[in-house]
C-alpha cells in the first residue's frame, strides 16, 4: 500500500503532491479576489441608495442560491463561449482562445466566496459600536480615515471566525474543479485510483491531506484571532 | 472687554420624524466659558450638544465655530471638508467614553493629531505622554481601554480631546455611565481644566459641578431654554417654575 504512495515512477506520491500544489494555489488565489468581492458587495448591501442595495442583495441571493458546481459550469462554459465569440468578432480567422480551467476555477470559487463573505462582513459592520465611529468623527477624521483606521480593524475582529469558516469551505470546494479537468488533488487522486484500482488507499490519503490542510488553517486562524482580539476583555 | 466668541448656535431646531426635539435653541460660548447645560432626560440637551459638532444635523438654524458658519443645504452639511475642519476645533467627550478598543491608551490619544493634524509621530507621542500625565494616567499608557476602569477610560477620553488642542470641548454627560465612586476623579480633571481656562460646554446631571465650576448655566425644558444665567443667581433664586422643580429633586 505504501509503495503506491511512494515518490518516483512506481508510486503516485509526486502526482498527489502536484495536485496538492494546484489545490493550494487555487484557494490562495480565490481568497483575496473573493474577499474584495465580499467587501464591495457588503458595501452595496449597506448603501443608502435603494438601487445599489438591491444590486448587493440580489448578488448575494443569486450566488448563495446556486449549487457551486453549477456556478463553475456556467463560468467555465459560458465565459469560455463568450470569449470565443469576442475573439471571432475581432478576427474571424482566430482560433478560439483557451479559457484555462484554473482561471475558471478561481472566478467561480471567488464569486461564491464573495457572496458568503459579504454576509459575514455585513453582520460584522452591524456589530460595530456606533460610538467608535463617532469618536473618529469628533476629532475630525474623514470617512476614509474612519474606514481604514477604525472600521476595518474592528470589523476584521468580528468577521474573522466567519471568514475562517468560509476559507475552510473554500479549501474543500476546490475539489469541485476536478470535474472541469483541472489537475488538483482530487483529480489526481481519482486518476491514481483509476490506474491502480486501489480506491481505499488513495481516497484515504486524499482525506488525510485535506484534513491536514484544515488543521493547519485552523492553527493560523487561531493566531490571527488572538491578534485581532488584542485589547478585548475575555469574558 | 469681552472674550472672543468661539462658538455660536442660532435658533437650532431638530426633529426626528414628526417629533420636534429642539424648538429653537441659541447659545454663545466665549473663550474661557464653562457652560453647563442641565435638563431632565428627554429635554434635548444631548441632541443639542451633538448638533454643535454636527454629529446630528440640525433641521434648521445655524452653527458658527471659529468664525466659520457651517453651511447646511437640504438638511445636510454642504461640505464634509468643512464639517471635519470644524470638528477638529471642537473636542468631544462621550458618555460611554468611546475609546477605540483596538488601540492602546497612548495610541488613542495620538491618533487624532497624527492622522488629522499630521503632527509627526514623535511629537504627538511626547504631547500624549504629557497629557496622560496630566490626567493622572502616566503609568497606563500601553494598556488597552478594556483594562482600565470607567473613570480611567473617561480621563483618557479627555486627554484624547485635549490632544487636538481644540478651541472648546463638548462633554456629553461625562460621568453618567460611571460607578459613583469613580465620578470624583473625572470631575476633578474637569475642574482643573476649567481653572486653566479651557472653554467647555458640559451636558451634565452633576449639580455641584454646574453650581461651583461653571460660569453659566443653561436649563433646557422640552426642547427650549427655560432659564439661563449665572449659577449663583439660578441656584439661589430660580426664576422659572421648571427649574425650581428640577433642582428641588436634587436637594
Amino acid at each position: 500500500m505504501f509503495e503506491a504512495l511512494s515518490f518516483g515512477d512506481a508510486g503516485w506520491g509526486d502526482e498527489l503532491l502536484y495536485g496538492l500544489a494546484v489545490t493550494i494555489r487555487l484557494a490562495l488565489t480565490a481568497l483575496p479576489v473573493g474577499l474584495a468581492i465580499g467587501f464591495v458587495v457588503a458595501g452595496l448591501s449597506m448603501a443608502r441608495s435603494p438601487l445599489l442595495r438591491m444590486l448587493g442583495v440580489g448578488y448575494t441571493t443569486l450566488m448563495r442560491g446556486l449549487p457551486e458546481i453549477l456556478t463553475l459550469f456556467v463560468v467555465y462554459n459560458g465565459v469560455g463561449l463568450l470569449l470565443g465569440r469576442i475573439a471571432l468578432w475581432y478576427d474571424p480567422a482566430a482560433a478560439p482562445p483557451a479559457f484555462s480551467p484554473f482561471v475558471a476555477g478561481v472566478v467561480a470559487l471567488s464569486l461564491v466566496f464573495g457572496a458568503f463573505a459579504a454576509e459575514v462582513l455585513r453582520g460584522a459592520f452591524a456589530a460595530l459600536d456606533r460610538g467608535q465611529v463617532e469618536a473618529g468623527q469628533s476629532v475630525g477624521m474623514t470617512r476614509g480615515m474612519i474606514f481604514r483606521r477604525i472600521q476595518v480593524p474592528q470589523v476584521w475582529r468580528f468577521a474573522l471566525p466567519g471568514l475562517g469558516n468560509l476559507w475552510i469551505n473554500l479549501l474543500k470546494d476546490t475539489s469541485l474543479v476536478s470535474v472541469i479537468a483541472l489537475d488538483d488533488l482530487m483529480r489526481m487522486t481519482k486518476v491514481a485510483v483509476g490506474v491502480t484500482k486501489q480506491p481505499f488507499t488513495f481516497y484515504l490519503a486524499a482525506c488525510l491531506i485535506y484534513w491536514a490542510l484544515c488543521v493547519l488553517s485552523e492553527l493560523v486562524l487561531a493566531r490571527l484571532e488572538a491578534r485581532a482580539n488584542r485589547g478585548v476583555r475575555r469574558v | 472687554m469681552t472674550a472672543p466668541l468661539i462658538l455660536s448656535a442660532r435658533d437650532i431646531h431638530k426633529s426626528f420624524g414628526s417629533v420636534e426635539v429642539l424648538k429653537g435653541i441659541s447659545l454663545d460660548a466665549r473663550k474661557h466659558d464653562v457652560i453647563s447645560i442641565l435638563g431632565a432626560s428627554g429635554s434635548g440637551k444631548s441632541t443639542f450638544l451633538r448638533c454643535l459638532n454636527m454629529l446630528e444635523t440640525p433641521t434648521s438654524g445655524s452653527v458658527t465655530v471659529h468664525g466659520e458658519e457651517i453651511v447646511l443645504r437640504n438638511g445636510r452639511p454642504q461640505s464634509m471638508r468643512q464639517i471635519e475642519r470644524v470638528r477638529s476645533h471642537l473636542g468631544m467627550v462621550f458618555q460611554q467614553f468611546n475609546l477605540w478598543t483596538h488601540r492602546t491608551v497612548i495610541e488613542n490619544v495620538m491618533e487624532g493629531p497624527v492622522l488629522v493634524k499630521r503632527v509627526p509621530r514623535r511629537e504627538a507621542r511626547e504631547r500624549a505622554e504629557a497629557l496622560l500625565a496630566r490626567v493622572g494616567l502616566a503609568n497606563r499608557m500601553d494598556m488597552y481601554p478594556s483594562q482600565l476602569s470607567g473613570g480611567q477610560q473617561q480621563r483618557v477620553a479627555i486627554a484624547r480631546a485635549l490632544a487636538m488642542e481644540p478651541d472648546a470641548i463638548l462633554f456629553d454627560e461625562p460621568t453618567s455611565a460611571l460607578d459613583p465612586e469613580l465620578v470624583g476623579e473625572v470631575l476633578k480633571v474637569m475642574r482643573a481644566l476649567a481653572e486653566e481656562g479651557t472653554t467647555m460646554i458640559v451636558v451634565t446631571h452633576e449639580m455641584a459641578f454646574a453650581r461651583d465650576v461653571s460660569s453659566r448655566v443653561v436649563f433646557l425644558h422640552q426642547g427650549r431654554v427655560a432659564e439661563e444665567g449665572s449659577p449663583d443667581e439660578m441656584f439661589r433664586a430660580p426664576r422659572s417654575a421648571e427649574f425650581q422643580r428640577f433642582i428641588a429633586n436634587f436637594r
